[in-house]
């Protein structure tokens, strides 16, 4: 029997849940033996002139062996990155003259010890004359204050161009509304850290919590001038990534270099406060949607315009308009599509990739507007969907956005996610209390989505993997993506099992070290199984084809007449299983290894549908999402043990945005939200189990078949939920509420529209 | 400053600053590191160990203050030869960890929610859980595997001696 397919648990698991794993903080190292502390000393004002640093106190104080600040740098700055991007908006590794959001970096201690650094940081002066601080994207976008004078503006990119002003003549009904999909933190659990050493060959090895060690190799050798192959990069377990944890951090490169200048080994661990300010946040779009259609419930014309709230420093968030632009037709047929985007400088930290980064905004837009139409008009929501879909297909289609789906049936996703909720049941439940007046109103709200993953914009299409087995009849995988929680370690050794006959356990899979592993492309936009799953695969049939011309040799025999015995994890003659050779015994002779890599022929389009059922408390304004049931089409599965959970962690995060999770600021720019006691972190009481129905539609694109999945359950859940809470007080006159959709929001909501206003 | 304090069944006695909170002593001093810290505030659960029968956040806990405390952190669950606790075990076949980050706190918490009730409901247990966070799993999983683990009877409330 195959094992693709069947729900076998994590090989990992067993170390984990009995010594735990082993992120950046617990490596006890010989390496790392007698490693400095790095503490960071950073920007409690989020916009300013920066009058002096002084540190003459901190360099005195207990176990401080060094205090650096700008001054002691010698360090070309960090690069703007982009073409696009003004030059003179590059971020020193110090801040010199100006600081620019609460949390830029200032100064450095070093110390014996972690908690002398905590000390040590606390004495070092830093005197800072405040600016006025630009904190929205529409203060940004009037350039009355700027973040970088020499550049002349706070617009870092723009992509496209407005619409034109007829773009919507024609149409019977017009919505437009304004939309925020509110800046969040991705808060893995594991902060990041890092550790750095240098050997006496000149290379330095770096230690650190990221997805994808190649990447963030290559750009801190950059940073830091340094040839490549001086640069060793290990990411050990990693501690959750949700998408911050692409790419170096200034603070890894940065560990590195004081390492070398002190002679010694350096470590860094953040605190939690220090990770809420500092680390790349995501979302943080102001959009403005508008939707032109017939009262029959076709859409003709959509437009998406987007200003992206970049932070303080150019990093991948200020791109992150063009995949929300790519997804911006969605699952629909609409015959005019337009976007266009903005992405502006702001005294706050800057924005990064957060699960699903880029596309979950374009999804949200969409279903937010085609809720508006379907109210304007007076039709339901599913109705005015099922008009618009895109047919089922099962050859490439291009959207007028310009992307080329693989294949979809997005109706299909919906009719089966609204048949397992009892949606008509539950309409006739909502008319019933809304008919009672009840208290607590039922809201039912619905999503369908198709992301683009795997793409190869900026995630690489292509993966490495190499497969050799040994003498002892275990086999070793090496792999370019890099897990954090994924559970890669089981999926690839039942990939290569499935060729081989090796059984799981005598599989070990190894990542994130650069030089184990030169080329790959980590972790991240759902790309894992797509490609370097699909690579292991190729890998393993490479070394079955190659054990067949070693064991053609051994058995005297015509490879033609050679199979695979799954049973003796071996080569027999076809038709007579056991008399053959193991790959063991091949490998006993001569290394029995394959080198490989897959390219995709293209990215895919996963899909699915959502219905969330919300109950609203019409007093308080609290919402509580009472079911979650969801299509996640995403191909072929390989271990739905671990897709289910990649899922059920999708639907929690994006659950969380839309009634919970928000990073604030106040209006000079000083976080709100630093601490986990402030950030709304969704527990476990805020969630319900969630109801899974399955959908299988393969993808040509791979030999797997495989789509991604990791993003999936954010994508859809995030509208579905928002949908589900305006529903619920819709019959008041509410027609749209920003997230995330708190009892305050909500309530305002009602008091605005039952006083007459329009929301 | 002199502590003695038996951890996973083992007695030391450290002499350690006033200050040091127990989830780096037992990370650095002893170097049990499961237990992990994942916030600044009591927050996120990630530290829990049990502290003389009461599943506590260690980062909230000086070292002093446990002075003659028998504390369990993850690495003493499993018996002798391996064999996991019904906790461990069931977390592994209801797959209730990913990056395992929150996993070692998550465990802990969870033997003491049954501890204080054998038989929970779904609800009982996410209300047991609300100190822990998670990131990865949705809760879905984790609620799964702790209801899996009261089926193995009241040796899932409890630490070895």
């Amino acid at each position: 029997m195959s094992i693709m397919g069947t729900r076998v648990v994590r090989t990992e698991d067993p170390l984990f849940l009995t010594r735990g794993a082993t992120y950046t903080d617990d490596l006890v190292d010989d390496r790392l033996a007698g490693a400095l502390h790095a503490t960071f000393v950073r920007s409690q004002v989020a916009h300013g002139r920066l009058l002096s640093v002084d540190a003459s106190a901190a360099r005195e104080a207990p176990g401080v062996v060094a205090v650096y600040t700008a001054e002691d740098i010698d360090l070309d700055p960090l690069p703007a990155g982009l073409p696009m991007v003004p030059p003179a908006m590059q971020r020193p590794w110090l801040a010199r003259d100006t600081v620019r959001f609460v949390g830029d970096l200032v100064a450095v201690v070093l110390t014996e010890e972690r908690y002398q650094g905590e000390d040590a940081a606390e004495l070092v002066a830093v005197d800072i004359d405040p600016l006025p601080a630009v904190v929205t994207t529409a203060d940004a976008a009037t350039d009355k204050v700027l973040l970088f004078p020499e550049a002349g503006t706070n617009v870092m990119a723009t992509f496209g161009e407005p619409a034109p002003a007829n773009f919507f003549d024609g149409c019977e009904v017009v919505v437009t509304q304004p939309i925020v999909n509110q800046r969040v933190a991705a808060v893995p659990l594991e902060t990041r850290a890092t550790a750095a050493a240098w050997g006496e060959d000149g290379r330095v090895t770096i230690w650190c919590t990221n997805q994808g060690a190649q990447q963030a190799k290559g750009e801190i050798a950059g940073w830091l001038g340094l040839d490549p192959a001086q640069v060793r990069l290990i990411t050990p377990d990693v501690g959750g990534g949700f998408g911050a944890k692409i790419g170096a951090d200034p603070e890894y490169a940065f560990v590195a270099w004081l390492a070398k200048q002190a002679g010694r080994p350096v470590r860094w661990s953040e605190s939690r406060s220090e990770n809420l300010v500092g680390m790349l946040q995501g979302r943080a779009q102001d959009q403005v949607v508008t939707i032109g259609g017939r009262r029959d419930g076709t859409v003709e014309a959509y437009s998406l315009q987007i200003d992206q709230d970049a932070g303080a420093y150019p990093r991948v968030g200020l791109v992150l308009p063009t995949l929300t632009m790519l997804m911006t037709s969605a699952v629909y047929a609409f015959p005019k599509v337009h976007s266009y985007a903005r992405a502006l400088a702001t005294n706050t930290t800057s924005i990064g990739a957060y699960r699903g980064a880029g596309r979950p905004e374009a999804t949200a837009a969409v279903e937010r507007a085609l809720d508006a139409f379907a109210a304007e008009i007076g039709m339901d929501p599913a109705e005015v969907r099922r008009k618009n879909l895109i047919p089922k297909f099962d050859e490439p289609y291009t959207t007028k956005s310009g992307a080329t789906y693989d294949t979809g049936d997005y109706t299909a996703a919906l009719d089966r996610v609204l048949q397992a909720a009892g949606y008509d049941e539950l309409r006739a439940e909502q008319a019933r209390r809304r008919e009672r007046g009840d208290d607590r109103q039922l809201g039912l709200g619905m999503s369908v989505y198709v992301e683009i993953t795997g793409a190869d914009t900026g995630f690489g299409a292509a993966e490495s993997a190499s497969l050799e087995v040994h003498p002892d009849g275990t086999a070793t995988v090496l792999t370019g993506t890099s897990p954090h929680g994924q559970g890669h370690a089981t999926t690839w050794a039942m990939l290569a099992s499935e060729q081989l006959g090796i059984p799981v356990e005598k599989i070990t899979v190894i990542h994130g070290d650069t030089d184990r592993i030169p080329r790959g492309g980590g972790t991240m936009g759902s790309r894992s199984l797509q490609q370097g799953g699909a690579a292991v695969h190729k890998a393993a049939i490479e070394l079955v084809d190659l054990a067949k011309q070693r064991a053609a040799e051994v058995l005297e025999a015509d490879p033609n007449d050679l199979e695979v015995d799954l049973a003796s994890a071996g080569i027999s003659v076809r038709g007579t299983p056991g008399t053959g050779v193991t790959f063991a015994q091949l490998a006993e002779k001569e290394p029995l290894l394959v080198n490989t890599r897959f390219e995709a022929a293209g990215p895919t389009f996963p899909f699915g549908a959502h219905l969330a059922v919300v109950e609203v408390d019409v007093e308080s304004g609290k919402a509580e999402l009472v079911r979650l049931v969801a299509v996640d089409d995403a191909g072929t599965i390989v271990n739905p043990l671990l897709a289910e959970g990649q899922r059920h962690g999708g639907y929690a995060q994006g659950v969380a945005q839309a009634l919970l999770e928000e990073v604030l600021y106040d209006a000079d720019g000083n976080p709100q939200t630093s601490t986990l006691a402030d950030y709304p972190f969704v527990s476990a009481t805020e969630l319900p189990s969630f109801e899974l129905v399955d959908m299988v539609t393969p993808t040509p694109v791979n030999p797997l078949g495989a789509k991604g999945i990791g993003e999936a359950g954010t994508i859809g859940s995030t509208p579905a939920v928002h949908n589900a809470v305006v529903d619920a007080v819709s019959h008041l006159g509410v027609r749209h509420i920003d997230m995330p959709c708190t009892p305050m929001r909500v309530w305002r909501a009602i008091q605005h529209a039952q006083q007459g206003g329009a929301n | 400053m002199q502590v003695t304090i038996t951890v996973n069944g083992q007695q030391r006695t450290d002499d350690v600053e006033p200050r040091l909170l127990l989830a780096h002593y037992l990370r650095e001093t002893c170097g049990l590191k499961a237990t992990n810290i994942g916030c600044d505030t009591t927050s996120c659960g990630a530290c829990t160990v049990i502290v003389d029968g009461l599943s506590v956040k260690s980062c909230t806990v000086l070292a002093a203050s446990a002075d003659g405390a028998t504390v369990t952190t993850l690495e003493g669950l499993a018996g002798p030869d391996g064999e996991l606790h019904p906790m461990q075990a069931a977390f592994r076949s209801e797959h209730g960890l990913q990056c395992g980050f929150c996993t070692p706190g998550m465990v802990m918490a969870a033997i003491g929610v049954l501890s204080d009730n054998p038989d929970p409901s779904d609800r009982e247990v996410r209300e047991g859980l609300e100190g822990n966070l998670c990131r990865c799993t949705g809760y879905h999983n984790i609620v799964r595997a702790v209801r899996t683990a009261a089926q193995a009877g009241p040796s899932a409330g409890q630490v070895p001696a």
